[in-house]
């Protein structure tokens, strides 16, 4: 109730002065935090005014028409209708303010298609949905996930501050230092946009796109994918962490440590329950977007596993679905997204959940096994 | 008069056919004209339905109403439906009804092919809404159906869909023949090119467009049939094919369909803005140059819709410059409407209350136009809700109100009455103060970052789009009141005489209200 007070209040002063609203009733573009988003807001502004001046003497002479050419006040009509000055005066008068709004626009798009000595390269990957990083100098790479819970989307818990805008692992970069992205995609097209950065690039699967950033403001930056790319196209944000370079190295080195770490589980010897535990997690961040939490799956697009034939059939052949998805259908090839132990528990765990009973468990290790045999 | 004299003698042998099949078989471009229009009304009252949906789930952040599976049907539905349903349609309808009678001709010079255009449409339609019960559901890739979203990944209607758009071209394509046949040959004695209403003129070249481009919208329908049945990887990077390939051949159809959507509309307003100020409409040749400008230009900016690609960047550069070029001949239509209007005697009648409208608001949808077409500003506007903004003020104000202006110019000439002028008014001002309600706000939210096509937004936008819903619905409930307005006004009242406008001009308020079912079975003579 309080909010929605707070919204009339803010209706009735944002729409009589919308430079002294609120930050929810924001009317405009924000600069942003890099050269290239500061290039574009300046060239937004100048277009806008210049269709603010166009607009003021066009609209004013036609509501000077309307006010003063009436036939009720008694107006006769003129006789005019052609006068070539005029005419060739209002052809080249708005050609010439276009090529002035050109010369900024041209020098603007050199400077932003610049993807030359970049200080570090991240290859960003769209998938059906979430988005893959992979810090190509480093050799470390991961995903980053919708982290809302869905009992927020579905109303049944109050949405938090960064509603639909949080993951699980951000981006993490470095500030001052010139970042270029590579991106791509695994099965339809996306694109990856930080408002604050002006940088916005489609990932095409097939395709390489270069766009860069150099960030001067530490800070958590948020976007989202902007080209339709099926169900949940509103449900894959983009976060990226600007931090400073020392803290940036302390990350990368920690990372590298962890990508250790699971390459170590692997070897691990596990136990049925701990790959169910972990499988449940798994699960539900990969594979529940379409499959669903309870296994039910949203048929025909995406079919249920509970009771399916592959999660109660034979398990080489489960074990190759996922690790090798099936072609041209959006069930993905998993075995270069996921570790081995992820693998190894979420297809236990699916054999075994939701009233599948199979009682067999696979092990990372045969996992490892089995990639390295293809 | 002779004309009228002969027309009455005819009625006898050659009044319309009775029951069904006075519509069914019809070659009179009467009955043709009125069944598209009647048509296009229905399918404008679908499509905004599933405006009316989407802006209901979007009344609040998080998921109310409808699943992101249906959100996405909606938006592709409504967008297809509204462009191939209800704006071409509408005005293929105005066509058929209004340049016979312009141009002094006394039928369209391919009656057959004219009843069979149309028949094809309602058969068009109702497969592609029968998509939303099949299942796996209606198409959900955008009314742009990328590629592969619509191949490899569209659902299993998506066959159907393409079997539709095809039936849709050829409809469009035989309508635009019999346009350009008609206006070629059956103009009447004396009436030159240089002498014809603008409303032929900008039809006569949007047929062109539309005999250039459907095909390509063929085409490219067709490939994509390939890919999803028969194998071939035209836009699978998997098999060697180009996903942006497709983006190319759509646009290179779509850039052009926009000006398929607004040209005739430009043409209509170009006949009420001068009956309305009682003024010859200032620089007519200069608007049949800029149009059949913008006409040429429409096949070279195709690419801006696709700044954030990844086209090179000279490619980019040349698009930015052809589409700041294209605002220079819309430029001069406004100018010179606006100079008619000056200096005129000017009275605000319905379909003049629609035409200012379409002005100011068209205007301003060209000027969110001109800031798309500033290419490096496009990455931060591009697939946001400051396109959507963008789309409807030329859609909505343009195509929308334009039809609106010319049902209510000339339905005293279609019916024989007069329409209620307060009602009409009515319907004018809640159409525009729910128009402008419902896609303002869409700008700010734009600008402030929210994407398109998303069932479901984060909360700095929630405000904005509780206005913009309101605003829709407020549009999508008046125009019931339209519907009211029409039925009411065929249905009788004040009788209209032959010409009920004063500063009317033209061929077609020669001839008694309402039209006689035949006209101009011996042509006037133009001077
Ligand atoms: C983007 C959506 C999507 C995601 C995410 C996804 N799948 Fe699938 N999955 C599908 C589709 C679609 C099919 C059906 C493929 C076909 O047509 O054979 C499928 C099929 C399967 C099957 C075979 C079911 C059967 O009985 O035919 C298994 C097993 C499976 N997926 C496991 C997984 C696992 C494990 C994950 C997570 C690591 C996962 N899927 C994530 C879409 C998805
Ligand atoms: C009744 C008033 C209308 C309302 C309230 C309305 C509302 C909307 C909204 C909210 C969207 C964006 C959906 C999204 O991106 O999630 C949309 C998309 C669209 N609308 Fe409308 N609209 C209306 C009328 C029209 C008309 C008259 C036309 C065309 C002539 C039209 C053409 C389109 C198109 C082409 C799209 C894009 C669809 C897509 O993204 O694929 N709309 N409309
Ligand atoms: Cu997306
Ligand atoms: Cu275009």
């Amino acid at each position: 109730m309080r909010v929605h007070a707070q919204r009339v209040g803010a209706l009735s002063g944002g729409l009589l002065f919308p430079a002294l609203s609120m930050a929810d009733w924001t009317v405009n573009m924000t600069p942003g935090v890099t050269g290239t988003s500061n290039d574009i807001f300046d060239l937004h502004m100048t277009i806008f005014w210049i269709c603010v001046a166009i607009g003021a003497v066009v609209f004013g002479i036609m509501f000077w028409s309307i006010f003063a050419h009436r036939k009720s006040q008694g107006a006769k009509p003129a006789n005019f209708h052609e006068n070539t000055m005029v005419e060739v005066l209002w052809t080249l008068i708005p050609l010439v303010i276009l090529v002035i709004m050109a010369i900024p626009a041209t020098a603007t798009l050199i400077d932003m298609y610049d993807t030359t000595e970049s200080d570090i390269d991240i290859k960003v990957t769209g998938y059906q949905w979430k988005w893959q990083y992979e810090y190509i100098n480093e050799d470390f790479g991961y995903f980053s996930n919708l982290t809302t819970p869905s009992d927020q989307i579905r109303n049944r818990q109050t949405k938090g501050e960064n509603y639909l805008l949080e993951v699980d692992n951000p981006m993490v970069i470095p500030v001052g230092k010139k970042v270029r992205f590579l991106l791509t995609a695994n099965d339809v097209i996306h694109s990856w946009w930080v408002p604050d950065f002006g940088v916005k690039k489609d990932a095409i699967p097939g395709f390489i796109n270069e766009a860069w950033t150099r960030v001067d403001k530490p800070g958590t930056y948020r976007g989202q994918c902007t080209e339709l790319c099926g169900k949940d196209h509103g449900f894959m944000p983009v976060v990226v962490k600007a931090v400073p370079e020392e803290e940036y190295n302390t990350w990368v080195a920690d990372q590298k440590a962890a990508a250790e770490k699971e390459r170590e589980l692997t070897q691990k010897d596990w136990t049925m329950d701990e790959l169910m535990e972990r499988g449940e997690k798994a699960y539900a961040t990969a594979c529940a977007a379409c499959h669903q939490v309870n296994g039910n799956g949203v048929p025909p697009a995406f079919p249920a596993l509970r009771g399916s034939a592959i999660a109660t059939g034979d398990i080489a052949a489960h074990i190759d679905v996922v690790v090798n998805g099936v072609s041209g259908t959006a069930m993905q090839a998993f075995g270069g997204q996921l570790n081995e132990a992820d693998l190894a528990a979420i297809i236990t765990y699916e054999r075994n959940a939701w009233g599948n009973k199979m009682g067999d468990m696979v092990t990372p290790k045969e996992i490892f096994d089995y990639k390295n045999q293809q | 008069m002779s004309a009228v004299a002969g027309t009455h003698a005819q009625d006898h042998h050659h009044g319309p056919a009775r029951g069904i099949s006075r519509w069914l078989l019809t070659t009179n471009h009467k009955d043709i004209g009125s069944m598209y229009l009647i048509f296009s009304f229905t399918m404008f009252l679908l499509g905004g339905t599933m405006a009316m949906v989407i802006r209901a789930e979007l009344f609040q952040p998080g998921l109310q109403i409808v699943q992101p599976e249906f959100f996405n049907q909606m938006t592709t539905m409504h967008g297809l439906i509204m462009v191939f349903g209800a704006v071409m349609p509408a005005f293929v309808g105005l066509a058929n009804w209004m340049i016979p009678l312009m141009i002094g001709a006394p039928d369209m010079a391919l009656p057959r092919m004219n009843n069979w255009s149309f028949w094809l449409l309602p058969c068009a339609f109702l497969i592609l809404v029968s998509t939303l019960f099949m299942e796996g559901g209606a198409p959900n890739f955008g009314w742009t159906f990328y590629a592969p979203l619509s191949t490899t990944y569209g659902p299993p209607s998506t066959t159907f869909f393409i079997f539709a758009i095809h039936i849709m071209g050829v409809s469009s394509i035989m309508g635009a023949i019999n346009v350009i046949a008609t206006v070629l040959n059956m103009r009447a004695p004396g009436m030159t090119l240089m002498k014809m209403p603008m409303f032929v003129w900008t039809w006569l070249i949007t047929a062109f467009l539309l005999i250039a481009v459907m095909p390509v919208l063929a085409g490219v329908v067709t490939m994509m049939l390939m890919d999803i049945n028969f194998g071939t990887s035209f836009f699978n990077a998997a098999g060697g094919g180009d996903p942006v390939l497709f983006q190319h051949v759509f646009w290179f159809f779509g850039h052009p369909e926009v000006y398929i959507m607004i040209l005739p509309a430009f043409g209509a307003i170009s006949q009420i803005i001068p009956a309305f100020s009682r003024k010859r409409l200032f620089g007519y040749a200069s608007m049949v140059y800029a149009t059949g400008a913008i006409a040429l230009l429409s096949f070279l900016v195709w690419a801006h819709h696709m700044f954030t690609v990844g086209v090179p960047l000279a490619g980019q550069l040349f698009f930015m410059y052809a589409t700041l070029l294209i605002a220079v001949p819309t430029g001069v239509k406004v100018f010179n409407w606006v100079a008619t209007m000056f200096r005129g005697s000017l009275t605000f009648e319905a379909p003049m209350l629609f035409a200012i409208a379409f002005v100011i608001l068209f205007s301003i949808g060209g000027f969110s136009g001109l800031m798309l077409a500033i290419a490096p500003a496009d990455f931060q506007y591009h697939d946001t809700y400051f396109v959507v903004a963008h789309f409807h003020y030329v859609l909505v104000p343009g195509a929308i109100f334009g039809i609106f202006a010319s049902a209510y110019f000339w339905l005293p000439k279609w019916t024989g009455y007069m329409y209620d002028e307060t009602l009409a008014k009515t319907h004018f001002w809640l159409s525009f103060v729910g128009m402008n309600l419902a896609f303002f706000p869409m700008h700010f939210l734009g600008l402030a970052g929210m994407p398109r096509r998303i069932p479901d937004y984060a909360l700095q936008f929630a405000d904005f789009n509780m206005v913009s819903s309101i605003g829709a619905f407020m549009f999508g409930a008046t125009q019931l009141l339209f519907l009211l307005i029409v039925v009411k006004c065929a249905r009788g009242g004040v009788k209209a005489p032959a010409k009920p406008w004063e500063g009317a001009e033209g061929l077609e308020w020669t001839v008694p209200s309402p039209a006689p079912y035949h006209t101009f079975t011996t042509p006037p003579d133009v001077k």
